[in-house]
């Protein structure tokens, strides 16, 4: 790069992702940012604490808690928020259980993942959040692929794919009614590629698990899933040690590991390069149908 | 290995692609083309689009199922909405912003072009230049697209001959000349083939140009953003409430054009008052200098009252400030326009109102015919509008800086973006 007027293309992304950050706090009067300790939320926090630095983050995070998380995010989380003095709400998916609002799934596929949608609905609903910003990107997914920066909810927190506003230049137009509310994904241009490289670049703490361990695991139809009480075994399924690590850190009954050495950012980025499996190809949430994240992204899904 | 990626994407450029065309001009088999060649097509993804080819049942693997993610595009065959998708070779990322072609999809197309580097525009060589052409590159001229690459695409049935490459570059640049572009290049594809894709095609040794991939990867585009004219529109006050920053008020904001100093004097509008920048800050660190189109905070010597929406200049090269202004619009909502209406404007980081006073003349997209007796302006329609504005707006014109001449209209009642807006 010759010209010096130039940025490299995660500087760009950068100020993309600053700007429609500002831009949600001078829209709105009440949001909040979802944050689930997995690397695209750690991005979207640390991008939100450049947006407004020397401040505080003038917004709270929010964690929906399915109650399966792995012990080493809630560690990594808590660390994070005192260490940044940010203010963090956490809501449980087992409060939406108790109070007869969701069912919990049983038999051994059983996971927390969709319910998680209620809890998330009425947090927004109890906390009068009027926009939660995801760290949703759309090369994850492919309804993904169709999703807005900011991305209307009507009363019921639905999203109408086919009938989303245009969105053009860097203009965005959060205006709603009474009871609506928006759903603002700050990094819906980084690729997972991009997502790692910026960890690298800007020296980011991450949770232990995207780093190579050896950890008790299972495999089922090709996902490896750590074993733990969360999971219930099949009859012939028996956990065995493995070098694995997470692509992706989610609920930890739907959260596929691969089997990796790699033990640094660098070696993660390489071994990102050469793979041929998306990280979303690892989560059994997906592989339920053809159409399994656009059904749930209508009924309010991150 | 590990040395290319680590060193290599420091120097990576972002480049923004727009490409129109229905299922026939093969759009979505060139956009798999790329994807795939340039290996950002995945495993499950591809076995996810051949278990959905074996659904319909046609034989072969359909790459435009992968462009299609919507149930109801998947189903019934068609793109419906803009799909962006991501793909990044050693020198570049791209982003693609994959839109429908037809006439009923006009606005998804402006949508697509509003914030593109380049315009791909595919071209059937068995059909040469027609109406849908025409369309898709006024659309380009009229978002001010600043590169435009047409691919004559389907060289593989017409015997990969230089003639019909030829008569149809001579087409083109023929409509070329009633539209207001700059920067046309053409490249002989087959994209079901791949050739001049990524790798040089074996058939046509006549052309001696680069492939598609190599002018993706190499047009300029740094050149593409103003760096002289100063424009630093107010997104957000940052007020820090904390000891060591009592004092500090950072001017949060994208820089939307030219180069700011530290120590510059600027100019702030609409108040006129002047100052002098006292850092540029950007995450616990200040920085000598910032450009477009970075996100930064000023800080300034003087206390003065500044808010969003306010414009931070340096005192050369003024932005126009008018009440009365005539723009072109793309109308994006099934209830028409109305004249004498009312409607909420954004515009940089500004929110205000308008009236709509005329329509100067209606265009249709597929002649470029100006009509100035149909004043309805309908979906998908475009045209020349005046309006005025409930203050003044300080703007510059659309071809001069794409992000200070364009707006937005809103609908007061559903809260709908009904209509983009170039400042003229």
């Amino acid at each position: 790069m010759d010209n010096k007027y130039r940025i490299n293309h995660l500087r760009e992304l950068e100020a993309e992702s600053i700007f429609v950050i500002r831009e949600v706090v001078a829209q709105f009067e009440n949001p909040c940012m979802l944050f689930s300790g997995g690397k695209d939320s750690i991005v979207m926090f640390h991008l939100a604490r450049k947006a407004f630095w020397p401040a505080r983050i003038p917004f709270p995070l929010m964690h929906i808690d399915t109650g399966h998380n792995f012990q080493e995010t809630l560690d990594y989380r808590d660390k994070l928020m005192k260490d940044t003095e940010t203010k963090l709400i956490v809501r449980y998916v087992q409060d939406s259980i108790d109070q007869g609002k969701v069912v919990d799934e049983t038999g051994v596929n059983a996971s927390r993942n969709k319910l998680q949608t209620t809890t998330l609905l009425d947090g927004i609903e109890e906390l009068k959040f009027d926009c939660a910003m995801g760290g949703g990107r759309r090369d994850e997914e492919k309804a993904r692929a169709k999703e807005r920066f900011f991305s209307h909810r009507d009363e019921f927190g639905q999203w109408d794919p086919k009938n989303q506003r245009p969105e053009l230049w860097n203009i965005f137009n959060g205006k709603k009614h009474m009871g609506e509310h928006f759903r603002v994904f700050p990094i819906s241009n980084w690729t997972e590629m991009d997502v790692w490289q910026y960890i690298l670049l800007e020296n980011i703490p991450i949770p232990s698990l995207y780093f190579s361990h050896e950890r008790e695991v299972i495999e089922r139809d090709g996902t490896i899933l750590a074993a733990g009480e969360y999971v219930a075994l099949k009859d012939d399924e028996v956990p065995e040690k493995r070098i694995i690590r997470f692509r992706t850190i989610g609920d930890m009954t739907c959260t596929g590991a691969v089997e990796s050495k790699a033990n640094t950012l660098e070696e993660i980025i390489e071994e990102v390069a050469a793979t041929r499996i998306t990280e979303r190809g690892g989560r059994y949430d997906d592989k339920r149908s053809e159409a399994a994240m656009e059904d749930r992204k209508k009924e309010g899904y991150f | 290995m590990s040395e290319d990626i680590t060193k290599g994407y420091l120097d990576m450029e972002l480049l923004r692609f727009t490409t129109a065309g229905s299922v026939d001009d093969g759009k979505s088999t060139l956009i798999g083309r790329l994807l795939y060649d340039s290996k950002a097509i995945f495993e499950d993804q591809m076995e996810s689009i051949e278990r959905a080819s074996s659904k319909t049942g046609d034989g072969e693997v359909n790459l435009a199922l992968l462009t299609d993610g919507l149930r109801a595009e998947r189903e019934q065959g068609i793109t419906i909405d803009v799909a962006y998708r991501y793909f990044a070779t050693p020198k570049r990322k791209f982003i693609i912003a994959d839109t429908p072609g037809h006439v009923q999809y006009t606005r998804n197309m402006v949508t697509g072009a509003s914030t593109a580097n380049v315009a791909l525009i595919l071209i059937d060589a068995r059909n040469g230049v027609i109406e849908q052409t025409l369309r898709h590159a006024f659309i380009a001229s009229l978002l001010q697209i600043p590169h435009i690459i047409v691919c004559i695409n389907k060289m593989d049935l017409v015997d990969f001959k230089e003639e019909a490459f030829e008569s149809i570059k001579d087409d083109f640049d023929k409509i070329a000349t009633k539209l207001d572009v700059h920067d046309i290049r053409f490249v002989p594809i087959s994209a079901k083939l791949g050739d001049n894709v990524v790798d040089r095609s074996e058939n046509m040794s006549w052309y001696e140009g680069p492939t598609l991939l190599y002018l993706l990867e190499n047009i300029h585009i740094a050149s593409d953003i103003n760096h002289i004219d100063t424009r630093f529109p107010v997104q957000y006050v940052i007020r820090p409430m904390k000891e060591e920053y009592h004092d500090y008020r950072g001017y949060a904001g994208r820089i939307e054009g030219g180069v700011f100093h530290k120590g510059d004097h600027v100019k702030i509008l609409p108040s006129g008052l002047t100052s002098k920048i006292k850092s540029i800050d950007v995450f616990q660190q200040g920085v000598e200098e910032a450009f477009a189109p970075q996100s930064v905070a000023l800080s300034l010597e003087d206390d003065i009252d500044i808010s969003r929406g306010d414009l931070i200049i340096k005192d050369n090269g003024l932005p126009k400030a008018s009440q009365d202004i005539e723009i072109m619009i793309c109308w994006f909502s099934e209830t028409p326009l109305v004249l004498g209406g009312k409607y909420s404007v954004k515009h940089t980081t500004n929110d205000l109102r308008c009236v709509i006073r005329d329509v100067k003349y209606k265009i249709d997209v597929n002649t470029l015919d100006h009509n100035t007796e149909d004043k309805k302006i309908g979906l998908n329609d475009i045209a020349k509008i005046q309006i005025k504005t409930t203050k003044p707006l300080f703007f510059d014109s659309y071809r001069k800086n794409r992000k200070m001449g364009s707006l937005i209209l809103i609908d007061e009642s559903t809260n709908n973006t009904v209509a983009a807006g170039m400042i003229i």
